[in-house]
Order: structure tokens, then C-alpha cells, then sequence
């Protein structure tokens, strides 16, 4: 605080960090279950 | 508690709530942070560098309260020697491990204009830091566990039972020792936060910890599903073989 530092950008970075981690952690996991259900799927059809 | 040992049950269940947990997690952590970047007022100490609590805050209540978990689910396998408790641990671990480094990175990010520093090597942040480790130690031993077939799961069991003690350490180090990190701002009914931050914040955990739950049940149904389409194509070649 003391150094005049702009506290917006440390806001904003850790914003972009925080959701950009907590989405591709949401994405990623909704993508692998639905694979791993389809996959599931085809073996109980073969 | 062995009434949802049946993975079909199970399955049923968790195919109702990962969406709806997912969704309304998204809706509610997205309006808090929202509140949190543009409604919430500067702090009179902090400034506008305050706002990163919202984001902080929630990650690091998920960092830790998921190894509590792991901790539970472990104990359920080693004593009720419960089916889906292993399956439930290995599917936090990893959720736990980013929410475990989503704090560390934030909350260098806010000691950096806060503190004027952006790392000390402290009682929490040391302690936060060991958490990382001991989820990543813990994915590996899971996922070598889980190659290896049965029986393997009760190491890792074990070893989520034996890194819960690291869990008190975290909570009480700004208490024990000298800290940079400033003590619970939120007790058991007290606080000291002044109620725009509170409610915020409280908005945003409880937001972060719905989205945990989500990837949770996706996760765990990823490793059911998983091991279903394995045991059939196994069974497949086993009648293959015999023929």
C-alpha cells in the first residue's frame, strides 16, 4: 500500500484466476463424466 | 448410511442434483463476486485490494473444509468399510487441490499490496502450502492404488486420515505463532467484519462450496462409470478367453 501500488490490478488478476480455475475445473469435469457415461454406455450396447 | 451404498441409488441421486448444484453454485458465486468487484465499498486499511476476500475467502474455506472430507469419507472406508466413501474421497481430492491453489495464488495476490510482500514463510501460509503437497501426494497414491485393484484402497484411506492432523495446524497457526496473516475475522456466531463485506462474502462461499458439491458428484459419477465400462469389457474377455 505503502509502495502507491495500483490495487486494481491485483483485483483483477485475481479474479481472472479465480474464476478462469474454478470454470475450466466445472468444464473439465461435467466433460470428462459425460465421456466417461458414453463410454459406459457403448460397452453396455456392444 | 450403507442405504446408499447401492451405486444405482447413488446414481440416481446424483444424476438429479450435479446440474441443478452446478448451476445455482455458478449463479450465486458469479452474483457475489459481481457484488464483490463493483457494490462492495473500499475497506478504510485495505482499500480496493479488499475486494480479493470474495474470491479468497471461499477457496480457502474449500481448500481446507475438502480434506475434512477426505478425512470423513476415509474413516467411513476404514471403519464401515462403506463402497462409495473411497470413491468419494479419491473424487475431491482433486477439487480440493485446486481450491487449495486458487487461495495460495490469491492470497499472494492480496499480500502484495496488503503486506508488501508477496509470500512469508509463516505458520499459515507454510501450513496452506503443505496442504497442496499432501493433495497432490494423495491423487498420485489414489490413482496408483486404483491401477494396482482391490485392497490398495485403504493406503490411500489411510493417508487422508493421517493429513487431516495437518487441518488444525492451518485453522490455529494465526493464533499459535507470529503471523502476517491476521486472525479469523468469523467465529462460531461472532463476527467482525462490518455487514456488506459479510454477506458478500458469505454469498460467494456459499456459491464456491455448491460449484465444489457439483464437481464432486460429476467426479464420483466419472469414476463409476469408469469402472462399470472396465468390469464389462474385463467380464468380455474373460468369456472371450473361455470360449
Amino acid at each position: 500500500m505503502s509502495e502507491g501500488l495500483n490495487h486494481w490490478t491485483f483485483v483483477i488478476a485475481s479474479y481472472a484466476i479465480g474464476v478462469g480455475g474454478t470454470v475450466l475445473l466445472v468444464g473439465w469435469s461435467w466433460l470428462e463424466m459425460r465421456r466417461a457415461e458414453a463410454r459406459r454406455d457403448r460397452s453396455r450396447e456392444r | 448410511m450403507h442405504g446408499y451404498a447401492n451405486p444405482a441409488r447413488f446414481l440416481r441421486l446424483a444424476r438429479l442434483f450435479t446440474a441443478p448444484l452446478l448451476i445455482s453454485g455458478l449463479a450465486l458465486a458469479g452474483l457475489a463476486l459481481a457484488w464483490g468487484l463493483f457494490g462492495a465499498p473500499p475497506e478504510k486499511l485495505q482499500g480496493d485490494s479488499v475486494r480479493i476476500l470474495f474470491v479468497h475467502v471461499p477457496t480457502a474455506w474449500l481448500g481446507m473444509g475438502a480434506w475434512s472430507a477426505i478425512a470423513v469419507a476415509s474413516l467411513t472406508e476404514l471403519v464401515w468399510r462403506h463402497p462409495l466413501a473411497g470413491i468419494a474421497a479419491r473424487a475431491i481430492a482433486l477439487p480440493g487441490a485446486v481450491f487449495a491453489a486458487l487461495c495460495l495464488i490469491t492470497g499472494s495476490l492480496w499480500g502484495r499490496p496488503a503486506w508488501g510482500t508477496w509470500w512469508v514463510w509463516d505458520g499459515r501460509l507454510t501450513s496452506m502450502l503443505v496442504l497442496l503437497f499432501l493433495y497432490l501426494a494423495y491423487i498420485a497414491l489414489a490413482d496408483a492404488a486404483n491401477r494396482d485393484g482391490d485392497g490398495g484402497s485403504r493406503i490411500p484411506a489411510i493417508f487422508g486420515l493421517v493429513g487431516a492432523v495437518n487441518i488444525p495446524i492451518i485453522h490455529y497457526s494465526v493464533l499459535w505463532w507470529n503471523s502476517l496473516h491476521q486472525p479469523p475475522s468469523i467465529t462460531m456466531g461472532k463476527s467482525e467484519m462490518a455487514p456488506e463485506f459479510l454477506f458478500g462474502l458469505l454469498a460467494a462461499t456459499i456459491g464456491f462450496s455448491l460449484i465444489f458439491g457439483g464437481v464432486v458428484l460429476a467426479r464420483m459419477r466419472t469414476i463409476l462409470a469408469d469402472s462399470q465400462a472396465e468390469a464389462r469389457l474385463r467380464r468380455r474377455a474373460m468369456e472371450a478367453s473361455d470360449e
